[in-house]
């Protein structure tokens, strides 16, 4: 992975800067059933190749961001505002 | 071909030409009792005590690399078994007694040392929080002795003792922690199982699982052709998601790479396994006098065996206000693997709810002081269908039910584990 994140308010920042907060998931209506909240608190697609996570611009606008990223190459494909309209909230 | 001082003697006066391969060559057969995958330390332990222990001989390991290309390669080589909670505690205390006499068992050096595992502690707070797993260490009968600050002094002198931030108040000592060869642990119980008729097949890529009508697994396909297998076990580490993925399974892992370093060579320095209490940073020399040191995984999902500079920097500034000598050291290598990171931190060795399918998984970036007591368990549970008593937490669905084993107590964030 690269050392710089691109951050759509701030531009390149060093990863540093990013606190990681895991799979960009959509969270389930409050009345899901118990097994659609287990699967949302536990099970990961875990995905070797493209995958989307929340990650937190900690030291910087402190904005939630969906970063895409490859897991295999640390290739980064997409960072944007999660509030953004297309991206995964 | 057993080794021992007269085997050394005698190949030696006939010119070391005469050695026998350590494991065989074979072809994959049709079928298997049971076939692993995976063959690393996990996997290559739980082929040894299914055909020593067990009785359970028509067994393959499938490697789609080289044995030892992964995780038991990858590690900084550390045992212990200085865990708080009940559903740990005994199996990691299993485990270390089944290294205490390994090289007996597989009649090979793994190099076990016992050179003691010294946690040390900066804190009021966190000498209580020690004290407290010393105890339940000592309850589970493992050993367990806290040291004061001067007992520390007179072990590891060059410790940053006067620290503003991080004064050392002392440390917590499992005498019987230390560390083990870690190559030669894969290669001692390939070696082992190899001895007892397992066939230990390597460059054999599993692509698929084949399941009959009723959903049972029936087989995998594999880069050298479909192989059968009676019962079907998974030890893949950082890959677990990949192969439970073929069976339908979504797992509660993520893949993170966590790194380790070592330094060019030293005279003798750190006789002993000492650990940051203030940040995460852990350190032994090895017999070639590197240092061999890590810390915490880079905190991102990763496939790619290699990390990022932050954790590399981080890494090096925990090791320096330990140890500020080390500021003078050239660091030799540095590498990353994949570590099957659970959503509690705990391990997984448990049946599946597809007939015939065993899961051994989860093993975070603590697997390899497990890799005896992972391979005896899982192989107690392949070869009777019921899990081994000290493995017995370890299930698969305890995330639904509610049975974490949450060692360190921060939930379902696999990247704080």
């Amino acid at each position: 992975m690269a050392s710089l994140v691109r951050c759509p308010h701030c531009g390149p920042r060093p990863r540093e800067e990013f606190a990681i907060r895991g799979a960009a998931l959509s969270r389930p209506e409050p009345d899901a059933d118990r097994e659609t909240w287990c699967a949302y608190v536990y099970l990961r697609e875990n995905p070797r190749g493209p995958y989307a996570e929340h990650w937190h611009h900690t030291g910087g606008c402190r904005r939630w961001l969906v970063v895409t990223r490859n897991t295999l190459t640390h290739e980064q494909i997409d960072v944007r505002d999660v509030a953004e309209p297309g991206a995964r909230a | 071909m057993r080794y021992s001082a007269l085997s050394i003697f005698l190949q030696g006066l006939r010119g070391n030409k005469h050695w026998s391969r350590a494991w065989r060559a074979p072809e994959p057969k049709p079928r298997y009792d049971v076939v692993i995958v995976g063959g690393g330390g996990h996997g290559l332990a739980t082929a040894f005590y299914l055909s020593r222990v067990f009785g359970v001989r028509n067994v393959a390991v499938l490697e789609k690399a080289w044995l030892g290309s992964g995780n038991i390669g990858r590690n900084t080589t550390i045992i212990r078994s200085n865990y708080l909670l009940p559903g740990n505690n005994p199996f990691y205390e299993l485990s270390m007694k089944l290294w205490e006499g390994l090289e007996q068992q597989t009649n090979f050096n793994s190099m076990v040392s016992q050179r003691g595992v010294l946690n040390l502690f900066h804190s009021d707070g966190q000498r209580d929080a020690y004290i407290r797993r010393g105890n339940a260490m000592r309850l589970h009968g493992v050993d367990a002795e806290l040291l004061d600050r001067d007992q520390v002094r007179a072990r590891l002198p060059f410790l940053d003792f006067d620290s503003a931030r991080f004064p050392i108040k002392g440390g917590l000592l499992q005498p019987r922690g230390g560390t083990v060869r870690h190559d030669a642990v894969a290669w001692s119980y390939a070696r082992g199982a190899d001895a007892e008729g397992v066939d230990v097949i390597q460059h054999c890529e599993v692509k698929a699982i084949r399941r009959s009508a009723d959903g049972g697994v029936e087989g995998v396909e594999t880069t050298r052709g479909f192989i059968g297998a009676g019962k079907l076990a998974l030890a893949t580490a950082g890959h677990s998601s990949q192969t439970a993925a073929m069976a339908g399974l979504t797992l509660p892992l993520e893949s993170h790479v966590l790194q380790a370093f070592v330094s060019e060579g030293l005279k003798p320095f750190i006789d002993t396994v000492v650990t940051f209490g203030a940040g995460h940073f852990y350190v032994s020399q090895s017999d070639k006098g590197g240092l061999v040191f890590g810390g915490d995984i880079d905190g991102y999902n990763s496939y790619a065996q290699r990390g990022n500079l932050a954790t590399v920097e981080h890494v090096a500034e925990a090791g320096v206000a330990m140890i500020p000598s080390l500021s003078r050291l050239r660091v030799l290598r540095a590498w990353g693997g994949v570590m099957d990171m659970s959503m509690d931190g705990s391990p997984i060795i448990d049946k599946t709810a597809i007939p015939n399918l065993y899961l051994n998984a989860g093993w975070c970036y603590g697997g390899f002081k497990a890799t005896p007591a992972s391979g005896y368990c899982f192989a107690h549970l392949i070869a009777r269908d019921e899990p081994h008593p000290t493995a017995a937490a370890m299930r698969l669905d305890r995330f639904a039910r509610g049975r974490l084993i949450d060692e360190k107590g921060v939930g379902a964030q696999p990247n704080l584990h």
